[in-house]
C-alpha cells in the first residue's frame, strides 16, 4: 500500500495531533512514514501544512508530487482548496466545514463551498459542531481523522489503537472521547 | 530499536548515542529542535550533558570548542544566518583543530520559510577546510553523528554537518542503538601549541591543515555515504547531493536509467565526478541551495560533458527543489492534479491576539503620527510582523542586533526620529554591545526592547536576559531617567505613549521596555498550572 496524506490548517490548529495517530498506526503496522512538517514563523495564523506519506515500501522524497496526494484532511474549507494542484484526481478531500477567518479578503463561505464540491471525492464536517453535541469538544480533528479512514487505507481498528497508544498517557476519559470523535467521522464516510 | 523521528530529532539521538557531553545553541528555525529533544533526554539529564541554551551562536561555538579541547564530544546547533554570528570562532576552529570530536550542525532554510537569505552553508565548509556532511535520510542524519564523531577526532578537525528545512522538519522511522556509547574522559594535551593562533603557530598549522585536504577528499572518494551508481543509459548523468537524492529518485520507482552519482560528503569527490563526466554526455545537478557543486564541476572538471542545473535553467534558480522539479528537468511526465483555486486567499502569519507586540505597535503607530520623517529600525523575531498590515511599523529588518546599531547610524547621518525596535532575546543576542556604541556617543536614538520573556518565534526558548534588563542597560551607562518600564496592555495607552513622547523628544539615548508575558508561553504555563492543580 501506498498512501500520500496532505494535513492542512491554520496555524495552531493542531494538524500535527491528526498526524501522529496516523504515524503511529503506520508505525506499528511496519509501513515506512515521511512526514514533513512546518515549524516556525507560520505557526503564528498562517497556512500550515504537512506532508505524510505512509507506505509499505521504501519511500524517497519527504515531499508529495503534484497531481500524487490521495488525500487532503484539512481543518478549515479554504485551506483544504489551497493543496488542489497536488491532489489526485481519484483523491478524497476531507474537511471541517467551518471557515477561520484571520484576514481581510477571505472569500464567500458559498464561493469555498461550491469550490469544494467541485472536487469529485469530498466530505465536508462542522466537526467543531458535532464534537460539541458529542461532549467531546477536545477530540473534533479526530472525527476528521475517522471520515479520512477509508481514504486513508488504514483499517478502522488499527487507527483505534493507535488512538490508545497515543492517548493512553493522559487516562482512559481522554482516551474514550477520542474513539468516540473517530466512530463519529467514520459513519460520515462515503 | 526503532523510533519516529524529526531529522532535528534523531540528528539529537545520534549525537547522544555517539556520547555526547554539551550542546550548545541559540534557537533558530529549523535547528530549534535538536537542543529541545536533548534538554528532554532521559540519558542527557542522568549524564549531565550540558544543554542549556546558549545567548547567541558566537558564545555557543566557543564553549563547544572549550569543551572539545578537554576532550569530550561536543555540538553546536544553529540556523544557516546563526553561522555568521559565529563565522569568526567557526573558521577559527579550523585553524585550531579539535580535540574531543566537534561537530558543527547547521539548518539551512532554502526558500526562506523562515529566514532572511537562502544562503548555503556548504560554502563555509570549504572555506573552513573541514569536512563537511549532508544527510539524504534520517537515518543517514542518524548514522552520520557517530561517524562525523569518529572523523572530527581522526582528523583532529571539527566537522560541518549541514541539513536543510525538509530534513530537519521532516519525521521518518529511524533504527537507533540500543547502547549508548560512553562519554569520552577529560584529556587535555598540554603540549599542544596551535590552540595559541599566533601567527607564529598558526602559519605552522595552515600548511598542516591544507596539507589534510588531500587525506579528506579521499575519505569522500570512499564515504560508504557517496555512491556511485551505474546504469546503462549514459547519455546523462545525475549528480544529487543531500535531500535532493530523494527527489530524484522519487521521479524513478523501478529505478534510475541513467547513472548517479550521490553525495552527502565533502570535500568534493573529483575522483567520482570525473568518472561520471568522463563517461556521460551530459551531466545534471541536483542539489539543495545555492549551486555549490554545478560552480565547482563547471570550473574543475575536463571533458566534453554538458554541465545542466541551476545555473542553466534546467532547475529553478532559487528556492527548494521538490520531486516536480525533478520530474521537469529530467523530462519525467509530471501528474495532473486538480487546477489550482482562485479563490483561495494568502493566509500570512501575524502576531497572536492579545500578544504584547501589538500594544506596542499601536502605542507606537499614534504617537510617529505626529512625526511622519520618523524611521523604524525592526529585528528579528515574531515583532518583525510589525512590517505587516495592519501596522506597517517597521522599515528595516536586516539580522539579528541590527536594529539599534542602524538606528545608530541613521542618526549619525543626521535622521531624527531614529527608533529601534528589538526582542528580549536577541537584545541580549547582538543588541548590547551596538547599544553600548550608541550609549558612548549619546546617539539620539529611542531603543524600544520589547521584552515577553522569552525567544518567542521559535517556540518559546528561554531567553538569556529576563530579569536583567534594567541592570543590562545601567550597567551599559544608560541615565537612570532614560530607561522606562511599561506594560504593554490597552489599559495602559495613555502612558506607553507618553514614555515613547518624552523619549523620541529627548536629544540622546534612551531605552523604553515594554515587558508583558508571551500569549504562547503564557497560555502553556496556565495548562502546566492546571495540570498540576488537577493532579494535587
Amino acid at each position: 500500500m501506498k498512501t500520500d496524506i496532505i494535513l492542512c490548517g491554520v496555524g495552531g490548529q493542531g494538524i500535527l495531533s491528526i498526524a501522529t495517530v496516523i504515524g503511529e498506526a503506520a508505525m506499528h503496522e511496519n509501513l515506512y512514514i515521511k512526514q514533513a512538517e512546518v515549524h516556525g514563523m507560520s505557526q503564528r495564523g498562517g497556512d500550515v501544512q504537512s506532508n505524510l506519506r505512509i507506505s509499505s515500501n521504501p519511500i524517497n522524497s519527504d515531499l508529495i508530487a503534484l497531481g500524487s496526494a490521495d488525500v487532503i484532511i484539512s481543518m478549515e474549507p479554504m485551506e483544504a482548496l489551497r493543496y488542489l494542484p497536488f491532489l489526485s484526481k481519484e483523491g478524497w478531500i476531507i474537511t471541517s466545514s467551518k471557515p477561520f477567518v484571520n484576514i481581510p479578503n477571505y472569500p464567500e463561505v458559498e464561493t469555498v463551498m461550491a469550490d469544494l464540491n467541485k472536487v469529485k471525492n469530498v466530505i465536508i464536517l462542522d466537526i467543531e459542531q458535532l464534537a460539541k453535541d458529542n461532549e467531546i469538544p477536545r477530540s473534533a480533528n479526530v472525527i476528521l481523522l475517522g471520515a479520512a479512514q477509508k481514504a486513508l487505507g488504514i483499517e478502522y481498528d488499527k487507527l483505534e489503537n493507535a488512538i490508545r497508544r497515543v492517548f493512553g498517557r493522559k487516562g482512559d476519559a481522554v482516551v474514550d472521547a477520542n474513539l468516540k470523535a473517530l466512530a463519529i467521522g467514520k459513519e460520515a464516510q462515503r | 530499536m526503532r523510533k519516529l523521528l524529526l531529522g532535528d530529532e534523531a540528528i539529537a539521538q545520534g549525537a547522544l548515542d555517539a556520547g555526547l557531553s554539551g550542546v550548545y545553541a541559540y534557537p533558530g528555525t529549523p535547528s530549534t529542535e535538536i537542543t529541545e529533544y536533548i534538554q528532554n533526554s532521559k540519558l542527557a539529564v542522568e549524564r549531565n550533558v550540558h544543554r542549556r541554551w546558549c545567548t547567541n551562536e558566537k558564545t555557543a561555538m566557543e564553549a563547544a570548542l572549550g569543551m572539545s579541547f578537554m576532550g569530550k564530544r561536543a555540538l553546536v546547533c544553529m540556523k544557516h544566518v546563526g553561522l555568521n554570528v559565529c563565522a569568526d570562532p567557526f573558521v577559527n576552529s579550523g585553524m585550531t583543530g579539535v580535540n574531543g570530536g566537534l561537530v558543527v550542525l547547521v539548518a539551512d532554510d532554502p526558500s526562506m520559510h523562515s529566514s532572511q537569505d537562502e544562503q548555503d552553508s556548504r560554502f563555509y565548509g570549504k572555506f573552513a577546510m573541514i569536512p563537511t556532511l549532508e544527510p539524504s535520510t534520517q537515518q543517514e542524519a542518524y548514522d552520520m553523528m557517530e561517524m562525523a564523531y569518529e572523523l572530527s577526532e581522526e582528523v583532529c578537525l571539527p566537522v560541518l554537518m549541514r541539513v536543510t528545512t525538509r530534513m530537519a522538519h521532516s519525521r521518518a522511522v529511524v533504527e537507533v542503538k540500543e547502547t549508548p556509547r560512553a562519554e569520552n574522559e577529560l584529556n587535555y594535551d598540554a603540549k599542544a601549541s596551535h590552540w595559541v593562533l599566533l601567527p607564529g603557530n598558526a602559519i605552522k598549522r595552515n600548511i598542516t591543515v591544507t596539507g589534510q585536504q588531500a587525506e579528506l577528499e579521499q575519505r569522500a572518494v570512499e564515504s560508504k555515504y557517496n555512491k556511485y551508481i551505474d546504469a546503462a543509459d549514459h547519455s546523462m548523468g545525475i549528480i544529487a547531493s543531500g535531500i535532493a537524492y530523494n527527489y530524484l529518485m522519487e521521479c524513478y520507482p523501478d529505478g534510475c536509467p541513467y547513472p548517479v552519482l550521490k553525495i552527502s560528503q565533502y570535500p568534493m569527490p573529483k575522483e567520482l565526478i570525473g568518472r561520471m563526466t568522463a563517461e556521460c554526455d551530459a551531466v545534471l545537478i541536483a542539489e539543495e541551495g545555492q549551486p555549490f557543486i554545478e560552480d565547482l564541476v563547471r570550473g574543475v572538471m575536463p571533458g566534453n560533458a554538458v554541465i545542466k542545473g541551476r545555473l542553466t535553467g534546467e532547475l529553478p534558480r532559487t528556492g527548494e527543489l521538490n520531486p516536480d522539479a525533478l520530474k521537469r528537468a529530467l523530462g519525467v511526465e509530471v501528474r495532473e492534479g486538480y487546477d489550482s483555486c482562485e479563490d483561495v486567499a494568502p493566509r500570512p502569519p501575524a502576531l497572536c491576539q492579545g500578544c504584547g507586540h501589538r500594544d506596542v505597535y499601536t502605542a507606537l503607530n499614534e504617537v510617529l503620527k505626529d512625526y511622519p520623517n520618523a524611521r523604524v529600525f525592526g529585528d528579528i523575531g515574531c515583532y518583525t510582523l510589525g512590517f505587516m498590515p495592519p501596522f506597517k511599523a517597521i522599515h528595516s529588518c536586516v539580522d539579528m542586533g541590527a536594529s539599534i546599531t542602524m538606528a545608530k547610524g541613521a542618526s549619525d547621518a543626521g535622521q531624527w526620529p531614529a527608533v529601534a525596535i528589538i526582542g528580549d532575546s536577541t537584545f541580549t543576542h547582538s543588541g548590547m554591545t551596538g547599544l553600548l556604541d550608541a550609549i558612548n556617543e549619546n546617539a539620539n536614538i529611542t531603543v524600544i526592547i520589547s521584552d515577553n520573556l522569552t525567544t518567542g518565534m521559535t517556540g518559546g526558548q528561554d531567553s538569556a536576559g529576563t530579569g536583567k534588563f534594567e541592570a543590562i542597560c545601567r550597567g551599559l551607562g544608560l541615565p537612570e531617567e532614560h530607561l522606562r518600564v511599561v506594560v504593554p496592555l490597552p489599559k495602559n495607552m495613555p502612558e506607553i505613549t507618553q514614555a515613547l513622547r518624552e523619549e523620541i523628544e529627548y536629544r540622546g539615548t534612551s531605552v523604553i521596555i515594554p515587558r508583558r508575558e508571551c500569549m504562547q508561553t503564557l497560555q502553556r504555563h496556565l495548562k502546566q498550572k492546571k495540570a498540576q492543580e488537577a493532579k494535587q
